[in-house]
């Protein structure tokens, strides 16, 4: 059995403060296989983010990795994620205009990144570029134009053809689509996706909206106030979510096609708590509505693809039941 | 057509002039150049009900907001609130105050729309004060904790500053701000595009009840379809500056006339287990 892609392994990362030090993720593991678009969902602050930052070295100080491993194909990266971002790992974030130089033609870019990374002379560089452009849907004629001169869905097109230059394996995107219009989204995402499984690279797709995993990703995992509460086949956790978080995120999101004006939204009530007040045991009890005594003091364990006393139980009982 | 409307927008219009500079275009020889960011727009609401205008970054939804509270001017039209004239282009905008005070904007931002230095007592005291509605020191403290109340906040928030609260209280707030001068009508602009799914569903929840409780009527910006379904009485897609098709949320979801309109709503995402 060979190496997973991508294995993270009990990441925890903390940020020092002057009288506590708060911890922003604890524990989190998950494997990625090559080919395989997985989804990281959460409300913010729930370290989705996060946990990208921290695969691709861009913590920011003071925070750091405490604990746990990230492994790329069985090499061990978190201390000198430098030498593999960019190249092996590729990143697309929210907004398009800051990930581009404003002052140098899409194409200089390009060609620049394919250069950096890839060893390929000037006109083989340039033939590369024209051909990325191409297949991200963009007239390669344009490749003199800045990023200025092209709309926001085509800005983020062009941070897709950077990210794909140096044939990652693994692409970090980081709410990709979150400032496009609704149309522009479809396409933008359809088109990471077609690209990356003809290219066979591995996608981490960082989102908060659940309809944007269940029609981009293959397998989702969900993050509440750093920890992970729910992982597994996209289609498994929409048709049957495990944990009353992922129920209650997927409950509160409208539906077009069933809604109407005298739909009354199930609601979880509160908001998910900052990182100086985060309660005992499942972070999620005090919100819950299916809170066990056990909840508010014992941290639960992550097993069957959900952390929650309520699943664990009852899983027990059938158990017991069938034996 | 409903009977009563408490609303009427007739020929609106708002024209940006984005020319160059009067030399620059003598010299290079080109025509002015003017964006129609709203261009001739004519819909009603009925009195107690919520119409929902959407559409993309760019269409002209929130210049329509802006000009029907008053905060941008129009180039050309009618607004006609409860009965009175607000704007027509010949006066211009009606000098009548309470006009002003039956109408209320909710913004999208949550984070700049409350003054951080101000406590939330002084927030929601601003508006009473500001068209004298209650004169007596105590029936106002009075006045501010019952607002606190119909937003599910407690009394005891008046204290504290807005950076003390979640996005999702400080919508609460801004929506207690709203209610302060007694209005009829609300302008919500993206009111929770800001906010996460969870805290989105308790604030559009928070909305349609007090619409129920006091006979409030609404506009509802959006640029998410699934979201205007849940609250609006009746739906405008705009494109471009242009009012392109209107009707009752579910004829227009289920049989859509433009294909700009069919386009939208088969590019919002969705999946089985949604609520509704």
């Amino acid at each position: 059995m060979t190496a997973p892609l991508l294995k993270v392994d009990g990441l925890s990362v903390e940020f020092p403060q002057r009288r506590q030090r708060l911890q922003a993720l604890d524990g989190i593991s998950f494997t990625l296989d090559a080919g395989e678009v997985l989804g990281f969902v959460g409300e913010s602050g729930a370290g989705k983010s996060l946990t990208g930052a921290a695969i691709m070295g861009l913590l920011e100080p003071p925070g750091r990795i405490t604990a746990g491993s990230i492994a790329l194909e069985g090499r061990r990266i978190e201390a000198d994620a430098a030498a593999v971002r960019g190249r092996e790992i590729g990143m697309i974030f929210q907004d398009p205009l800051t990930s581009l130089n404003p002052l140098r033609t899409v194409g200089d870019q390009l060609v620049e990144t394919i250069q950096l990374h890839l060893n390929l002379s000037g006109e083989a560089a340039e033939a590369r570029a024209a051909q990325l452009l191409e297949e991200v849907g963009i007239d390669p004629a344009r490749r003199s134009a800045f990023p200025h001169e092209f709309s926001g869905g085509m800005r983020q097109r062009i941070v897709i053809a950077l990210a794909l230059a140096p044939e990652p394996k693994l692409i970090i995107a980081d709410e990709p689509t979150t400032a496009l219009d609704v149309s522009i989204q479809a396409q933008v995402l359809a088109l990471l996706r077609r690209l990356c499984k003809e290219r066979g690279a591995a996608v981490i797709l960082i989102t908060h909206d659940m309809g944007v995993i269940a029609e981009t990703t293959d397998r989702v995992a969900v993050l509440y106030a750093g920890r992970l509460v729910e992982e597994g086949k996209t289609a498994r956790v929409i048709a049957a979510p495990r944990h009353p978080y992922t129920r209650g995120l997927m409950a509160s999101t409208p539906n077009l096609d069933t809604v109407s004006v005298d739909t009354i939204l199930p609601q979880i009530p509160g908001s998910m708590p900052g990182l100086s007040a985060l309660p005992d045991g499942c972070r999620f009890h005090p919100r819950c509505d299916v809170a066990m005594p056990d909840c508010s003091c014992v941290a639960p364990v992550f097993a069957d693809g959900v952390a929650c006393h309520k699943y664990a139980a009852e899983q027990a009982g059938e158990a017991k039941n069938a034996g | 057509m409903p009977d009563e409307s408490y609303l009427t927008v007739t020929g609106l219009s708002r024209h940006f002039d984005i020319s160059e500079p009067l030399l620059a275009r003598m010299v290079s020889g080109r025509a002015k150049r003017i964006l129609k960011a709203v261009d001739d727009v004519s819909f009603s609401i009925a009195k107690g009900q919520t119409y929902a205008l959407v559409g993309e970054s760019g269409s002209g939804k929130s210049t329509i907001a802006r000009m029907i509270v008053g905060l941008e001017r129009p180039d050309s039209g009618t607004i006609r609130i409860d009965g009175k004239t607000a704007f027509d282009t010949q006066s211009g905008p009606s000098q009548d105050n309470s006009l002003r005070q039956k109408l209320q904007m909710v913004f999208q931002s949550p984070y700049s729309s409350l003054n951080p230095r101000w406590r939330v007592g002084d927030i929601l005291m601003e508006p009473i004060r500001a068209f004298g509605l209650i004169s007596d020191q105590a029936a106002q403290q009075r006045r501010v904790r019952e607002l606190l109340d119909q937003v599910g906040l407690s009394a005891s928030d008046a204290e504290r500053f807005p950076h003390e609260f979640s996005g999702g209280q400080r919508q609460r707030i801004s929506i207690a701000r709203a209610l302060a001068s007694n209005p009829h009508f609300i302008v919500c602009d993206e009111p929770t595009s800001a906010l996460d799914v969870s805290v989105q569903a308790q604030v559009l929840n928070l909305l349609k009840q007090l619409q129920r409780d006091l006979q409030l009527t609404y506009l509802f910006i959006s640029h998410d379809m699934a979201v205007v379904r849940v609250m609006a009485h009746r739906i405008g897609v705009l494109k471009d500056g242009q009012l392109i098709e209107e009707n009752e949320p579910g004829a227009l979801i289920e049989s859509p006339r433009q294909p700009y309109t069919r386009m939208l709503m088969d590019s919002t995402p969705r999946f089985a287990g949604g609520a509704g």
